[in-house]
């Protein structure tokens, strides 16, 4: 009976802990909407966390993209073939990267580069105290730390999620029209005549801008919320990768399902 | 004008259940450096933190030259500690800028002087914290006495009427402490400002302090200048004071009997 009781007393100890920590979330959510003004008034400070968040991360996102569009464009041609529809490559590797690929993928290699570093950071100035001298210097951090990161993650993921799909179209090209020798002509043409600007790529921009403050809200509060010792920050970022790869795929599928429904 | 810049009356607070601090009374005079005193675990930072508003008392008061700080909201309480600077523990540097962007900080944050006259006071600050020389250096650079002088010349960044200082000696060498001692008594006489330190080194703050306060169990365990407490007969008192193993303060912790412990 005493370990029944224990076992449902660790369970509600658990959900009531998750529905606190996600109300912390919101409010911190909140806090940054409220504390945005200086992001925009000294907006260096944003361009410099762009240039950390967006800019550094550049170089992953681009070889990935590359070798993501290589795939397709292998892949996506010896299947095409069977149906003697091999022109139409450009399309299949354009949609899958636009409408997907880009967003989901950008967003989790976001997650795994940008996303632990701003864990990482927050919570390492929280714990050797940088933040509360802030605070004793009457300076908000929310206001002069945090919000600046959210906005340079909310404006560098679009930015980067086109980058990618851009550079993994190049990377199917290199390999349907340049390796196999599909018609270029077709490649192209096929692509601008299927690609919807409204339906396909301002969706998968949408998703992105949804990824961005998704994945970044995630980081933050996560490093904002780490217990000050080493294990504690360790384990934030742990959890922001985890959590942020499970809330972009979720996400995914339910903005998914309202586009195609729309 | 009272002479009292801060006042503490029947001040309880704890974390939880627990009380940490049972009813203290604490003034602090304008112009004085006073020290906390007491062994560690005993609540002597959380009245640091208390005085600037970073946490609210269960019941008493806190009050900064007639304010109740508890009171205040968000913007008051930040308008109460533009009057004060704090020297944490450790510095708490920002490590991603240098020397000269770190005491330019308030600087750049609370005011909107231009960058020369910035830059004339923070090489004036850096001066008198002997470490002028020092303004390109990030803060991995430095050693643990000079981290915590550039924390200081960036606590008087704005010439606050109230310096706060968290064990400014702790890990610090014999020559960096004699260097913080001298700083504290000489900063806080030339800028007329209110010192109050934290701290558990009894030789350095004797030597310059003028009030001291006592804290064990919850309370103002005794409180006097540094010649009255040395010659207090109270056994707490004595026993921090010679550094005595054992005393009020045990050097047990309260534990079952040890032949129990062990099985015998």
């Amino acid at each position: 009976m005493k370990s029944l009781i224990n076992f449902f007393d660790k369970v509600g100890y658990s959900i009531t802990s998750r529905i606190n920590r996600l109300g912390t979330a919101a409010r911190l959510f909140f806090l940054i909407l409220i504390s945005s003004g200086e992001s925009f008034k000294r907006f260096n400070l944003t361009m410099k966390e762009i240039y950390f968040t967006g800019v550094m991360s550049l170089v992953i996102i681009i070889v990935s993209a590359f070798f993501v569009g290589m795939v397709l464009g292998l892949q996506g041609y010896y299947t095409l073939q069977k149906y003697g529809s091999s022109e139409a490559i450009g399309v299949l590797v354009a949609l899958a990267l636009v409408r997907e690929l880009g967003p989901v993928v950008t967003a989790l290699l976001f997650a795994g580069r940008a996303g632990t570093a701003i864990t990482a950071e927050i919570g390492l100035m929280k714990a050797t105290e940088q933040l509360s001298a802030m605070e004793m210097m009457a300076v908000n951090p929310v206001g002069r730390i945090i919000a600046p990161r959210f906005w340079a993650g909310v404006i560098a993921m679009p930015i980067l999620a086109s980058i990618f799909s851009m550079v993994g179209i190049l990377g199917g090209y290199v390999v349907a029209v340049i390796v196999i020798g599909v018609d270029e002509g077709a490649f192209w043409s096929q692509m601008q005549a299927n690609v919807d600007f409204r339906y396909d790529i301002v969706n998968g921009v949408i998703k992105s801008l949804v990824f961005g403050v998704a994945c970044t809200i995630i980081a933050l509060f996560e490093g904002f919320d780490a217990p000050p010792t080493a294990e504690g920050v360790s384990r934030a970022t742990t959890r922001t990768v985890v959590t942020s790869s499970l809330v972009i795929l979720g996400l995914d599928f339910i903005l998914t399902s309202f586009m195609l429904g729309g | 004008m009272s002479d009292n810049l801060i006042n503490i009356q029947n001040l309880t607070f704890g974390y939880g259940k627990e009380l940490l601090h049972k009813g203290i009374n604490m003034e602090f005079q304008r112009g004085k450096v006073s020290a906390i005193m007491g062994g560690s675990g005993s609540g002597k930072t959380t009245i640091l933190k208390l005085i600037g508003g970073q946490i609210k008392p269960n019941s008493g008061s806190v009050s900064v030259e007639g304010e109740i700080v508890h009171d205040q909201n968000l913007s008051g309480i930040y308008k109460l500690r533009r009057k004060m600077g704090m020297l944490f523990q450790h510095g708490a540097l920002f490590t991603d800028l240098s020397v000269y962007e770190n005491v330019a900080f308030p600087m750049r944050e609370h005011t909107d002087l231009p960058e020369n006259i910035i830059k004339d006071l923070v090489l004036m600050k850096l001066n008198a914290v002997g470490l002028r020389g020092a303004y390109k250096l990030m803060p991995t650079e430095l050693s643990g006495g000079m981290a915590r002088r550039v924390a200081l010349a960036r606590a008087i960044a704005l010439d606050p009427d109230i310096i706060m200082y968290d064990e400014p000696f702790a890990g610090l060498d014999p020559i960096s402490m004699a260097v913080i001692c001298d700083l504290i008594r000489t900063l806080n006489d030339a800028l007329g400002a209110t010192s109050i330190i934290v701290t558990h080194d009894v030789a350095e703050t004797f030597s310059f302090a003028d009030y001291i306060y006592f804290v064990a169990d919850g309370v103002v365990a005794a409180e006097g200048s540094p010649k009255q407490l040395m010659a207090s007969k109270l056994p707490f008192v004595k026993q921090f004071i010679h550094s005595e193993k054992d005393g009020p303060v045990p050097f047990h912790v309260s534990a079952p009997s040890y032949n129990s412990d062990l099985a015998l």
